[in-house]
């Protein structure tokens, strides 16, 4: 009974006076009853309080009862200021919850490992070196007789694992007419028993799935696309789906589910179709690169060695596959036969989207610190004040003996439940601010899925957090507090001046945080309007793209019947046809020999493209002629000026001729029939890269012209919006003959857009930080510099009175805060000069010392003083000093 | 207060002991038993008694209840439990030992 009544007690205060005070009562009545005289019963009973207090100190858990005391005075006090808490409360909530939602994001994509068995057993294996570009680079790709060598060659110290990148994919079910997309990963068979991945329904693939190319037409379904495509219908086993791309037969039967926590080994991609490695036409070809190795190393396997016998293992292959290869210049067969393979530890599993945002999430991470920390300062400084405006009381309970430590307590619980009540908001804005930010990461064809749980990772790194909140912003102010000293505080002075030193350190603090805050903001977002306002050198003015599929495959002269028929749609103005569009981020590229030289070191990038393409898009033309009908491939070429500086010496390229060797080792000769201004190809990144468009009609050896699988038509429509046309033209496009249909419509102005949504996603958040911190230091300016005035109204009257100017006055009251902030500016800028290089690869076409990254933020923390100030200054001067003197 | 601090020892045992032979006392009557047992030599001060039984009920000692008296009153009674009754065994002997040990102090002296 003892210690849960004694707990329950503290709750009960009211009710355990009065059971006291009502058993004294009786005591009372008792004594009466036996003659005693009642004044003299009471006094022998003594001073009521002090015995009900006795009485009730043993009938409680001590500390605990005065936490509860201390919780509802500390509520009384949040609730009196209603506004500085409401300003403590909110700052620290969205600190607390940015930080919370950044660490869920980074968490998700980085750091929390993949639900498989012994996931701390998991490398990745790469290459790097110098690539067939004669550029510095690592991969992550293999070819699959490669991969079965080094399969071999690790059997007994490791299990290799191939996994294709994810490809989002037009599939069907049943009838051709409904293409819809889904995201195909082709694994070895063996993942699923090497992971101790579990069916959720039906079977997973074996070793035997995956032996002889083509055997096993089977594909596995990720439990989320079963939820979501199939409502986990259980009947889905048994099922055909028809994938087209890159198949063997492209027929699979559904055999199975795969267990819910499993989403594949990319991290930000979620897969919906399992299919073994061998239904991928690729696994003959020693020339395609097209998955990961993954690999499970055996217990007590030395690392360094098995990389060393997979490395030779490679080169074997890269030197035995390049061995007849006489398209590529020696220099670059000598380097690329050079290159060395890793093994990296990949417990969390490996994805493009980590390569991508490893760097961005980190650099927004500690942005979203700083802003914790600028909003604990101002807490702090609140906190400090408020302490200071309660210095009276707190003398008055030291007076009458209440300990240092209670008031340590006292102080410090107010600092818990008002952080308490961020975390708890901030939490909210961490729900649903995580999901938020992964949905600005959306391209929009392929839209970034991230598991994002809010287990007990999340739960416990939010009470950390919280933790080392109220002991960032609350232990300084309580242990000030609890270091009053009564006789000074209780005389009318205390020395003020240690206060607001500690005020202005906190404000030198925040400004310097501020400024990192706003400097990196500001690169970030110069960077996104240098990438977004680059001249691509074409028009994406509305250009609608329509990426086409024709079952089978079909002579590019239906694929002309086709642009002609959707020239006569009403609101078409031009219609052409390319491979692929304009920055999509793809290429092709091979090397080149003018004039009968060796292959090219530097490469050439090639589009297939139709007649009137330049016009469609906007690219001028500087010489010669476009394409006509009848142009074939391989016979006519336009190249931009790029090419023609790099290859052919510019002197009038028109006529000229140069060869392509081919993969098969033809070698293909090429004319150049016109010069075009240069314009982007794949990426806006990287340097102008030499481009060659040929023409789409492709002639082959035979005569024959050759069918074409995919293209995409480029359409200039009439209206100013051109998505308004994109339902009636994928229609018209299967009218026109059968078999074709749309696969995918975007606009060139999504797929140029597409090209910065890492930046536009940094410009935008660090932005919103950037506008954050600044408000919060204010806010902190504002605080610190109302109470000084505060604390000196006497003096500043008594120097009014004695004839102090106002620009005197002024002076006084800003001069502490200035040298804060100057302080705070100065320690800012070193500290982002030196934060400059971690953040480098972010960064395009901007210095950490032009001029306006720099006099941005000085500018704007300038100003956000100013504003603080104003109306501090404004309170000193309105100070009286007749009404100052008479209170004296 | 010293001679509250003196007497605490002693009147834990004390209230044990009455409580032993005669359950379910109001504190009065504990009070009143003290003095009319020890011919008025003792005497318990309302002001220790009170915070006594309370932490010995808060021991586990002793429990408490409230009940009404013949003349309509309520009073809070207390009475032994197990642990009060290990308790009073332990004090008693306790405190045996200690008068034995002052007694022959005071016969050598």
């Amino acid at each position: 009974m003892s210690l849960w009544s004694r707990i329950s007690n503290v709750f009960r205060g009211e009710c355990l006076n009065r059971d006291i005070e009502e058993e004294f009562e009786a005591h009372v009545a008792e004594a009466v009853e036996q003659g005693r005289d009642p004044e003299e019963a009471r006094r022998a009973l003594g001073a009521a309080i002090r015995q009900r207090q006795e009485s009730h100190d043993v009938r409680v858990i001590g500390w605990l009862d005065s936490l509860r005391a201390d919780l509802v005075f500390g509520w009384r006090q949040l609730k009196r200021n209603k506004v500085t808490s409401a300003a403590a409360i909110l700052s620290l909530a969205l600190a607390i919850g940015a930080c919370t939602s950044a660490f869920r994001l980074i968490d998700a994509l980085l750091l929390r490992p993949l639900p498989v068995k012994h996931p701390e057993r998991l490398y990745v294996l790469s290459r790097y070196g110098m690539g067939f570009d004669n550029k510095p680079g690592e991969w992550d790709s293999w070819a699959y007789p490669c991969f079965q060598l080094m399969r071999a060659a690790a059997k007994d110290e490791a299990e290799l694992i191939a996994v294709s990148y994810v490809s989002r994919t037009d599939i069907t079910y049943k009838t051709d007419n409904e293409i819809e997309k889904a995201n195909v990963q082709y694994v070895s068979g063996w993942l699923f028993p090497t992971y101790g991945i579990e069916p959720a329904l039906g079977r997973l693939f074996t070793e035997n799935d995956d032996l002889k190319p083509g055997a096993a037409p089977y594909a596995v379904l990720s439990y989320d696309y079963w939820t979501r495509r199939f409502g986990r219908d259980p009947h889905v086993i048994g099922r055909t789906l028809h994938v087209d791309d890159r198949v063997y037969g492209g027929v699979f039967e559904i055999i199975g589910v795969s267990e819910k926590k499993f989403t594949g080994t990319e991290p930000g991609t979620l897969v919906d179709i399992f299919v073994p490695t061998m239904m991928h036409n690729g696994v003959t070809r020693n020339d395609w690169t097209w998955f990961r190795t993954l690999a499970v190393v055996s217990p007590g396997v030395a690392i360094e060695p098995l990389r060393a016998k997979l490395e030779a293992v490679s080169h074997a292959f890269e030197a035995q596959r390049l061995s007849g290869e006489t398209g590529l210049s020696q220099e670059t067969l000598k380097n690329v036969l050079a290159n060395q393979v890793r093994m990296e530890p990949a417990p969390t599993g490996a994805s493009g989207m980590q390569q991508e945002y490893s760097h961005a999430l980190a650099a927004l991470a500690v942005l979203v610190l700083m802003v914790l920390l600028i909003a604990c300062a101002n807490v702090a400084n609140l906190m400090t004040a408020q302490a200071a405006a309660r210095a009276r009381e707190m003398a008055l309970r030291v007076s009458i003996g209440a300990g240092r430590w209670r008031l340590v307590q006292m102080v410090l619980v107010e600092s818990i439940l008002l952080a308490c009540l961020a975390a708890a908001s901030g939490a909210l804005f961490a729900w649903w601010s995580a999901p938020f930010v992964v949905s600005m990461i959306n391209p929009p064809d392929n839209p970034a899925r991230v598991i994002l749980p809010a287990d007990w990772r999340v739960l416990g790194f939010g009470i950390a957090l919280t933790l080392i909140v109220v002991l960032l912003f609350g232990l300084l102010p309580a242990l000030r507090a609890s270091s009053v000293k009564p006789v000074s505080i209780l005389k009318g002075g205390d020395d003020p001046h240690s206060r607001q030193r500690m005020m202005h350190g906190m404000i030198a603090l925040q400004v310097a945080f501020c400024f990192l805050v706003l400097f990196v903001a500001g690169l970030f977002v110069t960077t996104f309007e240098r990438l977004s306002n680059k001249s691509t050198g074409f028009s994406t003015e509305r250009i609608l793209l329509l990426e086409t599929t024709s079952r089978p495959a079909q002579s590019s002269l239906y694929w002309d019947q086709v642009a002609d028929h959707l020239r006569s749609v009403p609101g078409v103005e031009r219609v052409s046809q390319a491979s692929w569009a304009l920055l999509k981020g793809v290429g092709w590229n091979d090397s080149i020999s003018v004039n009968g030289g060796p292959p090219s070191v530097d490469l050439a990038y090639f589009l297939s493209v139709s007649p009137g393409f330049l016009e469609t898009m906007r690219i001028p033309l500087l010489a010669g002629r476009d394409f006509r009908e009848g142009d074939l491939y391989p016979n006519a070429a336009i190249v931009n000026e790029t090419f023609a500086r790099k290859f052919l010496n510019d002197a009038n390229p028109v006529g000229r001729a140069f060869v392509k060797a081919s993969d098969d080792g033809s070698r293909e000769r090429m004319q150049v029939i016109g010069v075009m201004r240069d314009a982007y190809y794949r990426g806006l990144r990287e340097p102008m890269l030499p481009v060659i468009f040929t023409p789409i009609h492709n002639m082959n050896k035979n005569g024959e012209m050759h069918p074409l699988k995919s293209d995409t038509f480029i359409v200039r429509t009439a209206s100013a919006n051109p998505m308004a046309l994109a339902s009636m033209l994928r229609q018209d496009v299967a009218k026109a003959r059968s078999g074709f249909h749309v696969s995918n419509v975007r606009t060139q102005l999504e797929l140029n857009q597409s090209q910065t949504i890492r930046e536009r996603l940094l410009a935008t958040l660090a932005f919103f930080f950037g506008a954050v911190a600044l408000l919060l230091a204010g806010v902190g300016l504002y605080g610190v510099l109302n109470y000084s005035v505060q604390q000196r109204e006497r003096e500043i009257g008594i120097r009014m009175a004695l004839g102090a100017r106002i620009g005197d006055v002024a002076r006084r009251v800003t001069a502490g805060i200035a040298f804060a902030v100057i302080v705070g500016t100065i320690a800012g800028l070193a500290l982002g000069m030196a934060s400059v290089r971690y953040v480098e690869s972010l960064l395009y076409e901007v210095k950490a010392t032009d001029a306006n990254v720099l006099a941005v933020p000085c500018l704007t923390i300038l100003l956000a003083v100013v504003i603080a100030a104003v109306p501090a200054v404004l309170r000193a001067l309105r100070i009286d000093p007749v009404a100052m003197l008479r209170v004296e | 207060m010293p001679k509250t601090d003196s007497l605490q020892g002693s009147l834990d045992l004390l209230v044990l002991k009455i409580l032993s032979r005669r359950p379910r006392l109001h504190g009065y009557a504990i009070m009143s038993a003290i003095g009319e047992m020890s011919a008025d030599v003792l005497r318990a001060e309302e002001g220790s008694l009170y915070p006594a039984l309370h932490r010995m009920e808060e021991a586990g000692w002793i429990r408490a209840e409230w009940v009404t008296k013949d003349n309509g009153r309520r009073a809070r009674v207390y009475e032994l439990t197990a642990a009060g009754k290990r308790q009073l065994v332990a004090e008693e002997s306790r405190w045996v030992t200690v008068t034995s040990a002052v007694n022959r102090i005071l016969r050598t002296v």
